[in-house]
């Protein structure tokens, strides 16, 4: 880890500052990473975490500063200058092709074969072998990406990175969106590229990936480098406050302190559709949050999609205040006789509409209900907006600014802001705070909860175990489209989830040691 | 065997609008008195391989998520520059030819230079570059004639030794020569890629400027083969908007009923070929059973709705709503 005086590091950023029109993303920024070694970069959403690897990558240019590969100066202008000087990412955006299959996204930007031709044999034997060398040999070549889940698109990616001889790696949350036994994988596959002597730079929202893989650790705020510490230098707590640059305190918000379960406000009998949900029966109490937990892809989100009359063919009850309903469409489910929302987790495609206004976003799901005659009332719209920008502290200058300028936590904002307007009583969230940074998190939960306080009754899927735990009255675990354990106070706890979520017999609690993945 | 299944579903337009083709064929062959032979086969070929051109030529810029709307009228151009220059001694038609396609070239060149560093959308600047095409080819044709080597267009329109006719080889080789190497190459690939998710595409370090000022390119040139073989069928330039007009959303028409989605990154343009022998052979059909001729718009409409359900048709099974709109 010390750094040897006589070589240049091996990547080098110098005063490197990036304006978007009058916004600064970066400002005056030194940066360096050392080949052997994986250099976590950790920060709020607009920190400047992104816009450091899309300089570093290629993708914009900075406004001013230097950057020195292995002591010479250099400058991408275009993602494939990065590329072809040895610099790779991962990006969280996937960055692959939909409709093009496995082995034309790996091989996408190879200058190999002769004259401009692919060779078709050379090809399928690189795809698979990249394939096996990330774990995912189960994958046809031939497979177009769009028909694999997310997670295995996520793979496919690595693979395409891997397959570009990379000497400098960069990966934003490249983790997100695989389950945990695809996390462990890319941890092994790291750790390995490290030893061979890679420079990887690793960006992410999860403190324990940071602490078990990084063996340096930079921290961003407000497009300034604050501070950089090697592995186990500092703690968690010391941590998030140079991250949200104040005193870390009560994440979650306290639970209340219930004798009884409250009266059922949404109930769900034998709910079933297809292979994905089987007989999953649920009972949603006035005020009361619920999480939907387990490993990623076992029907949870089916479940908030199948409440929100969004899927054909599902079979079973559902009843709200105990009068069964039959919810065919989102536009059935908002009605005023259901008041269901749902807070999508792509925000980005079921969210919000981006190039449209802050308040053509907000207003969208409840504007019929602000008319005068055949016309929108404005003065109605405007106050009811007003009360949802200053209630979820939206930063925004104006509310006619598309949605597209916002920072992801503000955008999701925008959405929940959107729902809430149309005074839904029972709202769903499907892994709402992917992506979020930690302030904006602390500021989701305290917000469920004071709408749960307020008689909501929400339905709320998460990946994130601490979430589920520190925000969920009740807890619901699903494996393979069945609800296997059902966890209310104290058994909400770590052991509990993983071990359930891994569908572990019961009785084995306690008898054997379950590694965090 | 797993490669070959997959090999399926991704081609299934394509392997549709095969199987609607033959069907229609044999429909046809079977009700014509004369059976199959090759003067009918000729004369069907003759006929149908000018839209399939026109269509290959439009299939590169759609696979891209792009529309050429000046297919249609550089068509028409490189006819009228055709019944200009290629006549004379055999030297004066070759290089009249190669001029001709060239011009085809050009002109799709210059949409790709415009829609590329312009930063225009490709269906207005090729609705614009198509009225100047257009206004050209009346420059070069105000009224219709010219002429075009003898010899030549007669083989042309002709069969290769009695068995198979010309117009159909030259079809085979473009498909063989042109569009089979650009499938194979990296060019290729990138065309999907832009087509499927340019941005992704920008990110894997394709190179997106390059890429559509190729495509556009290889649309002109491909709508300039397509210009010279229609002068050798006419023995002349015409420049008729009608025909232009036509020809370019008669292309439209054949690239989706082969196959090719109009949002980009999947299709081929051998499903276009299909596609515009399948209009064509409704005018057949119409023939044989005796129907007026003056149906034959009607029928292509309804052939182009149910082509475009079929493609459709998977939407019925979609059991998650959300999937619609993706």
């Amino acid at each position: 880890m010390q750094k040897r005086d006589s070589a240049p590091p091996f990547w080098r950023m110098q005063g490197i500052s990036k304006r978007y029109g009058g916004v600064v993303a970066l400002d005056d920024v030194d940066f360096e990473c050392e080949r052997g070694h994986i250099h976590a970069v950790i920060g709020e959403n607009g920190a400047g975490k992104s816009t450091l690897i899309k300089i570093i990558s290629g993708v914009v240019q900075p406004s001013a500063g230097r950057m020195f590969l292995e002591g010479r100066e250099v400058a991408f202008p275009s993602p494939l200058d990065a590329t072809r000087r040895g610099i790779v990412c991962v990006f969280q955006e996937l960055s692959l092709l939909p409709d093009l299959s496995v082995e034309d996204n790996i091989c996408i930007a190879d200058s190999s074969g002769r004259w401009g031709f692919i060779d078709p044999r050379a090809r399928r034997r690189r795809a698979r072998r990249l394939l096996e060398r990330v774990g995912c040999g189960d994958v046809h070549p031939m497979e177009r990406v769009k028909d694999l889940p997310l997670s295995r698109r996520q793979m496919v990616e690595i693979a395409k990175a891997l397959g570009r001889e990379p000497k400098l790696l960069v990966l934003d949350e490249a983790t997100s969106a695989l389950t945990a036994a695809d996390v462990e994988k890319v941890y092994r596959i790291l750790e390995r590229l490290r030893d061979e002597g890679l420079a990887i730079v690793y960006i992410s929202h999860r403190m324990h990936e940071i602490k078990q893989l990084a063996d340096r650790c930079s921290v961003f705020r407000n497009g300034r480098h604050i501070e950089t510490f090697d592995r186990d230098v500092k703690t968690d707590e010391q941590v998030v406050e140079l991250m949200i640059g104040r005193e870390y305190k009560h994440v979650f918000p306290p639970k209340p302190h219930r004798d009884a379960p409250p009266a059922p406000l949404l109930e769900i009998e034998g709910l079933s559709w297809g292979e994905h949900l089987h007989d999953i029966s649920l009972s949603v109490g006035r005020g009361e949050i619920v999480g939907l937990g387990g490993l990623d892809g076992q029907g949870q989100r089916e479940l908030l999609l199948a409440l929100f009359g969004v899927l054909r063919g599902v079979t079973g009850t559902i009843k709200i205040e105990g009068r069964p309903v039959a919810i065919r469409s989102p536009r059935g489910a908002k009605s005023e006789s259901r008041g269901i929302a749902l807070i999508p987790e792509d925000r980005k495609t079921a969210g919000l509409m981006l190039p449209m206004s802050v308040r053509d976003n907000i207003s969208m799901a409840s504007v019929g209900k602000m008319t005068r005659g055949l016309f929108v009332d404005r003065a109605k719209e405007n106050d009811g907006i007003r009360e949802m920008v200053t209630k979820l502290s939206i930063k925004i200058d104006d509310l006619n600014e598309p949605v597209a300028t916002l920072s992801g936590g503000n955008q999701q904002k925008v959405v929940v802001a959107k729902w809430l307007m149309t005074n839904a009583r029972i709202v769903l969230l499907n892994d709402p705070t992917r992506g979020i940074d930690v302030g904006t998190k602390q500021e989701m939960y305290k917000l469920l909860r004071e709408l749960a306080d307020a008689g909501t009754s929400i339905l709320f899927y998460s990946t994130d175990y601490d979430e589920l735990i520190g925000c969920c009255d009740q807890v619901v675990i699903l494996y393979g489209g069945r609800i296997v354990r059902r966890l209310r106070g104290d058994d909400i706890n770590e052991h509990n989830i993983i071990a359930s979520s891994l569908n572990l017999p019961q009785n084995a609690r306690g008898d054997q040691e379950i590694e965090r993945p | 065997m797993k490669a070959l299944r997959l090999w399926t579903i991704h081609n299934y337009g394509l392997l549709l609008a095969a199987g609607v083709f033959v069907f229609m064929f044999a429909l046809y062959i079977a009700n014509l008195e004369a059976g199959l032979n090759v003067r009918v086969v000729t004369t069907a070929a003759n006929k149908a391989v000018l839209l399939a051109l026109v269509a290959m030529a439009q299939t590169l810029p759609v696979l891209t998520g792009g529309l050429d709307l000046s297919v249609g009228m550089i068509f028409v151009l490189t006819n009228c520059i055709a019944s200009a220059i290629v006549i004379g001694t055999p030297l004066e038609v070759g290089v009249g030819a190669v001029g001709v396609l060239g011009a085809g070239a050009l002109a799709g060149f210059v949409n790709g230079l415009i829609i590329v560093y312009g930063r225009l959308q490709p269906i207005i600047v090729t609705l614009a570059t198509g009225a100047v095409y257009y206004g050209l080819a009346l420059l070069i044709r105000p009224i219709p004639g010219g002429d075009v080597d003898e010899g030549l267009a007669e083989f042309m329109t002709d069969t290769v030794f009695d068995l198979v006719p010309t117009s159909l080889a030259v079809l085979l080789a473009v498909v063989v020569l042109i569009w089979l190497p650009f499938r194979l190459s990296v060019l290729g690939r990138a065309c999907y890629a832009v087509g499927s998710a340019e941005g992704a595409a920008y990110m894997s370090g394709v190179q997106i400027a390059r890429t559509k000022l190729a495509v556009y390119t290889l649309a002109g040139l491909l709508a300039g083969i397509a210009g010279l073989m229609l002068t050798f069928v006419t023995f002349s330039g015409e420049a008729s908007a009608p025909i232009g007009g036509t020809y370019t959303l008669n292309s439209i028409a054949a690239v989706v009923i082969g196959g090719t989605s109009l949002y980009g990154g999947v299709g081929s343009a051998v499903g276009s070929v299909l596609g515009a022998f399948i209009l064509r052979t409704i005018d057949d059909l119409l023939f044989v059973f005796d129907l007026p001729p003056l149906w034959q718009p009607l029928f292509q409409g309804v052939v182009l709705l149910l082509a475009v359900s079929l493609g459709a048709a998977q939407v019925l099974r979609i059991r998650n709503r959300l999937d619609l709109f993706q």
